[in-house]
């Protein structure tokens, strides 16, 4: 194994590939996640790597940071062939990467989370914590972060935790800083400010590889990008030389003429808003998070919940659905009352939740995709302590059936299926229950561009049956397409609604940008 | 704060919370000492310089044990072994004795460290369950005493006027030396976790292991150097014992990593791992050691009360435990 | 038997990689069993008398309080928990069948099988209702539980009452008491897991206990009722141990229990992370132990080798196990 030290680094010049790979192929018991990618990174630039769910993007980071090795081909790092071992290999070697999910320590100090593994030792081997906290308030201060580096980092913002992150990198001298979904989490002003030292740190040479699924920040960041699909690279080229239509065309291997047709959701248009509404919520607080929360939702309707992150918008769905502790406010159902804190009432009022976390409040990844649709309904289809199988069985074969949901059978483990149709398998366990009452968190996140339009067509075929949808997404135009209104949350408190001639990406923007401006617009059509 | 996607620049320091936090690392410490001040009152003899070092010589064999599954516990682990590498490290340090004070140290700290180092390796290179390895370790260790001391016929004498006797009957400044020990071991703990990589790797990787590992920290070393120490650990609490008693009785140890697991969570480590305190270990051993004592002191008590006070002392501290932390995050 | 959820008549839909995963798979679900018939062969080749009913009986007999204590193991460890008091309750209930016997057997049996029940729900309070950490809860509840029964039991007591030497003694066409007793625990409990809602709701609490409860489970009243079950077996155990033995020795029943019992259910399939309950499995592991123990008794293998020998066995068979999830995953 060849492992380049710092001395045999070449003079930075700005254009010169640092990390690329060569005919890399990786598979895995059978099913190929890698064919033969060529991937080239250069010094200081920000390369976006897009591609749908499972078309090789975790793969070909894992296999560049040492967690995989490549079943044929090489990876050039600095102009040498090397091969890592261990993540520890890569990250030695100047390869850092960043995860979704933060993955520091939260009971240690800022200062110890930078140098954890590395700390500044004194001449008795001891970690030299006034050197260590120096240095980190250095590191903190120059990509403009303003922290207390002694408190610790359980007690930062999630934006806060991602920069102590970053900070990490560059603390190993870095030359390749890999961003894997860095801002799913973040605020829009965290987002800004990640960016922001993002643009630093290519500023000075290194090399970003950025992945995300939010497509709006690719232009606005990214100078380069690599799509993949099925495990191969099928286009590769300066991002400003690609629009949003030609991208999502690579990415789906469709023609540019059937995306444009589709727009870039699959709602249609607006439904039926003459009736009574059927989910009533007044007043709704919860302590630290909401104040005084109220909407309304016609049967037929699909209301959206906008809202930059921390606004609310999870928090108030939660609440309706009786997972989060409320102190007051009232949420009826066809104008009978729901209990508060009560999932179990809520669901028995009719009111469904398809919570964002997918993995850690959805699904459960051993059972069958059968037993999974059939959770929620678990209680109402036994009989003196007995599951009625056959009833089940049926239900759960309309709905794998009306959701195209892809398995190998009804017994299929739901951990063995892609993210798409994992997701269909929990809009199917909640419709089982026969809601009136729809409360979508961000369904189409995370899952591959296929699958979402499928969600998307699905979501309006259910309003048109006349349930009440409660739409959350981070997608301005999902919720402007998908939604007959939106209400708009800022700091817990609902701020405006938006109907009729005001139901567009520019109010919606506007009334989102009091709290700092989100992101721009991209749309190249 | 995991549940939720709006995340404060800062969680809230109320006062409340802070006070629960207190609570939370200090709890067993304010126990200890009203435990300790009511029974100065209670009890004439309990306050006596002569009791109250013998309660901490008594507790020092237990503390050393603690000491490693701390580390253990806060890397998300759990050793059951000690119970039995404790008795084997007794009763080798007794065989050991027969030839020299050098092979009474030795030959124990060796033998009960490399099986800590097996169980390491086991855990962290194959990946197998701590509960299951060191259950295995359990038998596995209780095994080879029984396979040194004719199963479990020969009790080992440290022999008369060997200086491997001195280590634990002998003191300095009239407290035992096992006292000091333990104090100067709980110092050096405290410096390794909080002043080494080492240290927080090993809550790195309690809280997060697969994280630490995309981090490129050693978990596997990590695991590998704290499942050995706390072999080392065990065996060193045996050896102290051993001398204590000039014999390596082959009984011993039985359910004690039960008694020190309860130790080291009322110390306010979490189970869960990656977070804990050093101290807050000894304290829980103190705080084990202060209630038999007093039942001790109630002649009329039957002894199987400590068992049931610790139990039920155990269940409160966890119940509180669990409450504070509700508390905390409001 | 050796799935451990129901399974209707599969579709003939196309599995992919089976052939590839049919090795791997195959000996973690089916190694316990290989195991066992292995075990089995070699003792009748090399033990003398071992193909009698005598033996055969007596090997019957013994696994049947570490079974019914491994029945309820693997419930809890379905749950993804575990409880380390099973030992204490036994004790429990075997001191407390001398304590009552002078209001009848059945007064005595119910009071020990209640006991049983309390401390059950006790741990299933402590879990489910408050969140304590099972292994700390149960840790608790074993430290105080077999104090609790040393002060009832206080010594050995021989037991006289004739219907409790009956059920430890007797038999019913041949067949013992207590092992037709195991037996029917066994079809209950296999369908409770299989059949019933409880059993579906508990293995999708052990798979992910967030989801259960958004998904409206009771997930408070199943974690609760697991640890009442688990600990009303273990009553049972300490009862049916207590009439084999005629007597009631609460510093020695049921100890160490516990680590069989878990030996047992993992050895047999069921994964310590929950979200499984194999209860075929679960049998067979703890017959594996009460054979591998026994075939080193009829060989008069001293203690110290027989320990170390299940040692390496436990660890091997576990590998045997996780070795392949964790290529897979």
């Amino acid at each position: 194994m060849v492992t380049p030290t710092d001395t045999a680094r070449p003079p930075s010049t700005g254009t010169a590939t640092v990390l690329e790979t060569e005919g890399v192929t990786k598979s895995f018991g059978g099913v190929q996640a890698l064919r033969g990618v060529d991937f080239h990174l250069a010094e200081g630039e920000i390369h976006a790597l897009v591609g749908e769910n499972g078309a090789g993007k975790s793969t070909l980071i894992k296999v560049l940071t040492g967690v995989h090795r490549p079943d044929e081909g090489s990876v050039r790092f600095a102009g040498r062939e090397v091969e890592f071992h261990r993540p520890a290999e890569a990250q030695r070697a100047g390869i850092s990467t960043i995860y979704q999910e933060v993955n520091l320590v939260p009971l240690l100090s800022v200062a110890r989370n930078i140098f954890l593994g590395r700390e500044p030792r004194t001449r008795f081997g001891l970690v030299d914590t006034a050197a260590m906290n120096r240095r980190a308030a250095e590191l903190a201060g120059s990509l403009g972060v303003d922290i207390d580096v002694t408190e610790d980092l359980g007690r930062l913002g999630l934006g806060a935790q991602q920069m102590v992150a970053l900070a990490r990198a560059m603390s190993v001298d870095s030359r390749v800083v890999i961003m894997d979904e860095p801002t799913s989490s973040l605020e829009a002003r965290e987002v800004a400010t990640l960016f922001e030292v993002a643009r630093n740190l290519a500023g000075r040479g290194v090399g970003l590889v950025f992945v995300s699924h939010r497509l709006d920040e690719l232009w606005e960041l990214c100078d380069r990008v690599t799509v993949l699909r099925d495990g191969q690279l099928v286009h590769a080229g300066p991002m400003a030389e690609l629009d949003r239509v030609n991208l999502v065309a690579h990415m789906l291997g469709r023609e540019v003429a059937d995306v444009v047709r589709g727009g870039t959701t699959e709602f249609g248009d607006t439904h039926r808003r003459d009736r009574e509404p059927v989910l009533a919520v007044t007043g709704l607080d919860v302590r630290k998070r909401l104040h005084d929360v109220a909407f309304t939702v016609r049967p037929g309707e699909v209301v959206g919940l906008g809202g930059l992150l921390g606004s609310g918008r999870s928090e108030t769905v939660k609440a309706v659905y009786g997972a989060l502790p409320v102190r007051a406010g009232t949420v009826s159902v066809d104008g009978r009352p729901v209990r508060a804190n009560s999932v179990r009432h809520a669901l028995r009022s009719g009111v469904a939740l398809l919570s964002e976390d997918r993995k850690a409040e959805g699904i459960v990844p051993d059972l069958s995709v059968r037993d999974n649709i059939a959770l929620a309904v678990l209680p109402r289809f036994s009989r003196a302590g007995l599951v009625a199988e056959r009833r089940i069985d049926a239900l759960v074969d309309t709905f794998v059936r009306r959701l195209r949901i892809k398995a190998a059978g009804p017994h299929q483990k739901v951990r063995e299926l892609s993210g798409g149709n994992q997701q269909k398998v929990l809009m199917a366990r909640w419709l089982c229950t026969e809601p009136r009452v729809f409360l979508l968190d961000e369904p189409t996140r995370g899952i591959d561009v296929g699958a979402k339009a499928e969600v998307q067509a699905l979501i309006d075929e259910l309003a048109e049956q006349g349930l009440a949808v409660v739409l959350i997404s981070s997608e301005m135009d999902e919720l402007v397409e998908g939604a007959d209104r939106i209400v708009v949350l800022r700091d817990g408190t609902v701020e405006r609604e938006l109907s009729g001639e005001l139901l567009t990406s520019a109010a919606l923007l506007a009334a989102l940008a009091g709290a700092g401006a989100g992101s721009e617009e991209h749309d190249d059509e | 704060m995991t549940a939720t996607t709006a995340a404060p620049e800062h969680l809230p320091g109320s006062g409340r919370a802070r006070l629960a936090r207190l609570a939370q690392r200090q709890g067993a410490l304010v126990i200890l000492v009203a435990a300790v001040l009511v029974s100065t009152f209670v009890f004439d003899s309990f306050g006596t310089a002569g009791n109250l070092t013998n309660i901490a010589l008594q507790a020092s064999f237990l503390a050393v044990v603690a000491l490693g599954m701390t580390f253990v516990i806060m890397s998300g682990g759990i050793d059951l072994s000690v119970g039995s590498v404790f008795a084997l490290g007794g009763v080798l340090a007794a065989w050991g004795a027969q030839h020299g004070t050098w092979a009474a140290l030795l030959v124990p700290l060796t033998v009960c460290g490399a099986i800590g180092l097996v169980q390491g390796l086991v855990i962290a290179r194959g990946g197998l369950p701590p509960f299951i390895v060191t259950l295995a370790g359990l038998l596995f260790a209780r095994g080879l005493l029984l396979l040194i001391s004719d199963e479990g016929a020969t009790t080992y004498k440290v022999p008369a006027g060997s200086a491997f006797r001195e280590l634990a009957q002998g003191g300095f400044l009239g407290i035992g030396y096992p006292i000091w020990i333990v104090l100067a071991a709980f110092a050096a703990g405290g410096l390794v976790l909080h002043r080494t990589s080492y240290g927080s790797t090993v809550l790195a990787v309690g809280g997060q292991e697969d994280a630490a590992d995309l981090m490129g920290l050693p978990v596997a070393r990590t695991k590998l150097v704290t499942y050995t120490m706390s072999g080392v650990l065990a065996g060193f609490g045996g050896l102290l014992m051993a001398s204590y008693t000039s014999s390596g009785v082959t009984v011993l140890g039985v359910g004690m990593e039960l008694e020190v697991i309860s130790a080291v969570v009322l110390g306010g480590t979490l189970l869960t791992g990656g977070a804990g305190t050093v101290l807050g270990s000894l304290v829980g051993v103190l705080l084990l050691q202060v209630i038999r004592n007093v039942i001790n002191q109630v002649g009329s008590l039957n002894s199987n009360w400590q068992a049931v006070i610790s139990g039920t002392i155990l269940l409160i501290v966890v119940t509180v435990q669990r409450w504070l932390a509700t508390v905390e995050r409001r | 038997m050796s799935e451990q959820v129901a399974a209707p008549p599969r579709p003939a839909a196309p599995e992919p990689r089976r052939g590839r995963r049919f090795d791997a798979d195959w000996i973690r679900r089916n190694g316990v069993y290989v195991a066992l018939v292995v075990l089995l062969a070699i003792n009748v080749v090399i033990t003398d008398n071992f193909v009698s009913e005598g033996t055969l009986r007596l090997q019957l007999i013994q696994v049947t309080p570490v079974l019914i204590v491994a029945l309820g193991m693997a419930l809890v460890i379905g749950t993804e928990g575990i409880d380390l008091s099973v030992g204490a309750v036994m004790a429990i209930a075997a001191a407390l069948i001398p304590l009552y016997i002078g209001y009848g057997t059945a007064v005595a049996i119910g009071m020990a099988v209640l006991a049983g029940g309390i401390s059950g729900a006790l741990a299933g309070t402590l879990v489910g209702r408050i969140g304590v950490q099972p292994i700390i809860a149960t840790l608790g509840i074993m430290v105080a539980g077999r104090g609790l029964a040393n002060l009832f039991g206080g010594e050995i007591k021989s037991i006289r009452d004739p219907g409790i030497v009956a059920l430890g003694s007797e038999s019913l066409l041949g067949v013992p008491y207590v092992v037709l007793i195991a037996a029917a625990v066994a079809a209950s409990v296999w369908f409770l897991v299989r059949r019933s809602t409880f059993g579906r709701e508990l293995v999708a609490i052990g798979g992910n206990k967030r989801a259960a409860e958004l998904a409206g489970l009771p997930v408070r009243r199943v974690l609760t009722t697991t640890y009442v079950i688990c600990g009303l077996l273990a009553a049972l155990a300490g009862v049916l141990l207590a009439a084999r033995s005629q007597a009631s020795d609460p510093t020695k029943v049921g100890l160490l229990v516990e680590l069989s019992a878990i030996t047992a259910v993992v050895i047999g399939g069921t994964p310590l992370s929950g979200g499984q309950v194999r209860i075929a499995g679960t049998i067979a592991g703890a017959l594996l132990m009460q054979l591998i123990t026994a075939t080193l008794i009829f060989h008069d293998i001293p203690d110290s080798t027989a320990q170390i020998a299940q040692a390496v066995i436990v660890v091997a068979a576990v590998y045997v196990q996780l070795g392949r999830r964790k290529a897979k995953s």
